[in-house]
């Protein structure tokens, strides 16, 4: 809570000491002083920064944003449309990390040393390595120009159906997933690694449980602490990711919405879309400090 | 040496080398366009071939190795010379309303990735290479400030510590004399990571036209020309990218192979 306050202020006033005036930028270079004077007073401009930062963290509480200084449209409203693509897509992307992920720090940490665990580890080093963006347009290259599975780019909007709106977000949340897959199977196999060298492994294997059932029965569990703070980390680079991966796949999102507002200086957005995703952010590690206590009894009497 | 430590070495070593040598030499002037000569494939006069103004590849790549490599150095630099003196001083007054301030500080930077930073940036001061170097820079902060905090926590706890104290040095000698350069080993194997994110980071922010502006050249910015070419001229888009591979796993690779060269003792898989 405190974190967010403290949020708000900074982008607020690191956003308001920005260099030009919106409503002369709006005007142009030959609008009379009168009529600039007028619109800043109908946008609000001329009230004091006190007032100003008051009323937009009393609207933002209320779920309103302002109103744009370009479109004259509720920011709340234009944020939200693009939040259909852009939170879709982070989520897709997620899940898809996790799946490639999971398996496969599994299979290296089950076969550590051998070819398995080395070829996965090698994967991983790459990945690490291939900035999404240039991924997503190889993936352009093969699937939607070559191959033609996909398009290459837009967003055919979810009133075509579910299926064909996943489709459109196919190959920028496989861009988005991959390079965090790397990260998070890194992850996975070092926490497990560290899990099978403890005491109650032994036990397990002791009591005569397999190699494998120990692994899924108490090694998975255990692991899973810090593979759910690298999510909760990960999560905030997706959602930045995806105002890149917005910008390769042409995608009428969060990121296009902030690259368009900062050019026309609607600084109203710019500020509602960063502290949503700072937002976004916190809440997501607000979840994850819960999500320790569902997996590790051990920590809930501590919270 | 680990064959990480030399693959790895050997590869960022060839990336400096062509960022040095682009200042005294490259194969053809990388601003010089030769519209007849465009969009040519690699073959041996043009090593790399030639982009849409018929400007040689392989001299841009050379002259874009310097700007990756100074926007990621400078970014490192800010955060090592700010983050690790918060660290030491969060660790030496552990507990107290200063450390406090400084971690919760730094959980607030946490919570703006470096894109939202360089997005607020350019929103304020315009897009271009120094305002990138301060958005990685501000993001690199706070993890220089952990590490050297967690690190130097448990050394407080040390002996040899102790007897610094009972010799009478005050916190902020033990800090520097003692703490720094036994956390040393750590932060210059974060730094080569913070390193090759920020090579990464910057590309991405050129990309997106928040970096170097033209005509500096940029691998970022040569990856967004070739977008719109990707279906006729691929190799626009794969030796940039390439580029930007070979030198992010270099140094990965070295940051791994430093770690377990300067200090068995935190050879744990890297993640």
């Amino acid at each position: 809570m405190i974190s967010l306050a403290v949020a708000s202020l900074v982008i607020f006033f690191v956003i308001e000491v920005a260099p030009g005036d919106p409503a002369s930028f709006m005007l142009g270079l030959n609008a009379q002083p009168d009529t600039v004077a007028a619109l800043r007073s109908e946008l609000g401009l001329d009230q004091s920064k006190f007032a100003r930062y008051a009323s937009w963290v009393s609207g933002m509480l209320r779920g309103d944003f302002g109103t744009s200084y370009t479109y004259r449209t509720p920011v709340a409203g234009m944020i939200s449309d693009r939040l259909w693509v852009s939170l879709p897509l982070a989520l897709y992307a997620l899940a898809l990390s996790t799946l490639i992920a999971f398996p496969a720090g599994i299979y290296a940490a089950a076969r550590r040393g051998k070819t398995g665990d080395m070829a996965v580890m090698g994967a991983t080093q790459l990945g690490v390595a291939v900035p999404n963006f240039w991924f997503a347009m190889m993936l352009v290259l093969i699937f939607a120009i070559n191959l033609r599975w996909f398009n290459a780019g837009g967003f055919v909007g979810w009133d075509k159906g579910l299926l064909t709106g996943l489709h459109s977000l196919t190959l920028p949340a496989i861009s988005l997933a991959l390079p965090q897959a790397a990260i998070l199977a890194r992850v996975m196999r070092s926490a497990l690694l560290d899990i099978l060298g403890e005491d109650f492994m032994r036990t397990a294997r002791a009591k005569g449980l397999s190699r494998r059932q120990a692994l899924w029965r108490h090694g998975l569990r255990n692991a899973l602490i810090p593979v759910l703070t690298i999510i909760g980390l990960q999560f905030s680079f997706l959602l930045a990711g995806a105002i890149i991966i917005e910008q390769v796949f042409y995608l009428p999102g969060l990121g296009r919405l902030v690259f368009q507002a900062i050019s026309a200086r609607d600084l109203i957005v710019v500020e509602s879309v960063v502290m949503l995703l700072v937002f976004a952010v916190i809440t997501v590690n607000f979840l994850v400090d819960l999500a320790y206590a569902l997996v590790d009894p051990r920590l809930r009497s501590r919270t | 040496m680990s064959r990480n430590l030399i693959i790895g070495g050997l590869l960022s070593l060839l990336v400096v080398l062509a960022a040095l040598v682009s200042f005294i030499w490259t194969p053809f002037d990388h601003a010089i366009m030769d519209i007849p000569n465009k969009l040519q494939t690699p073959n041996a006069t043009h090593w790399l071939g030639t982009d849409h103004f018929g400007r040689d590849i392989f001299s841009m790549i050379m002259v874009g190795a310097r700007t990756s490599i100074a926007v990621a150095l400078v970014a490192v630099g800010i955060g090592m010379s700010i983050g690790i003196p918060l660290g030491l001083t969060a660790a030496a007054l552990n507990g107290s309303w200063l450390d406090e301030l400084i971690m919760r500080g730094n959980d607030l930077v946490f919570a703006f990735p470096s894109l939202v930073i360089a997005i607020l940036i350019t929103a304020i001061f315009g897009a271009g290479a120094v305002n990138a170097i301060i958005a990685i820079g501000i993001f690199n902060i706070p993890v220089f400030a952990r590490i050297t905090r967690g690190a130097a926590l448990t050394l407080w706890q040390r002996e040899f510590i102790l007897a610094a104290r009972v010799a009478g040095k005050g916190a902020a000698r033990i800090s520097t004399e003692h703490i720094l350069p036994n956390v040393a080993n750590l932060l210059i194997v974060q730094g080569t990571i913070q390193f090759s994110l920020g090579i990464l980071a910057e590309a991405g922010l050129s990309y997106v036209g928040l970096g170097a502006q033209p005509p500096t050249p940029s691998w970022g910015r040569m990856l967004a020309d070739a977008q719109t070419m990707v279906s006729f001229a691929p190799h626009l888009a794969l030796i940039p990218g390439t580029a930007i591979i070979l030198t992010v796993l270099g140094l990965n690779l070295m940051g791994d192979g430093l770690r377990d060269w300067l200090d068995p003792k935190l050879r744990v898989a890297r993640t």
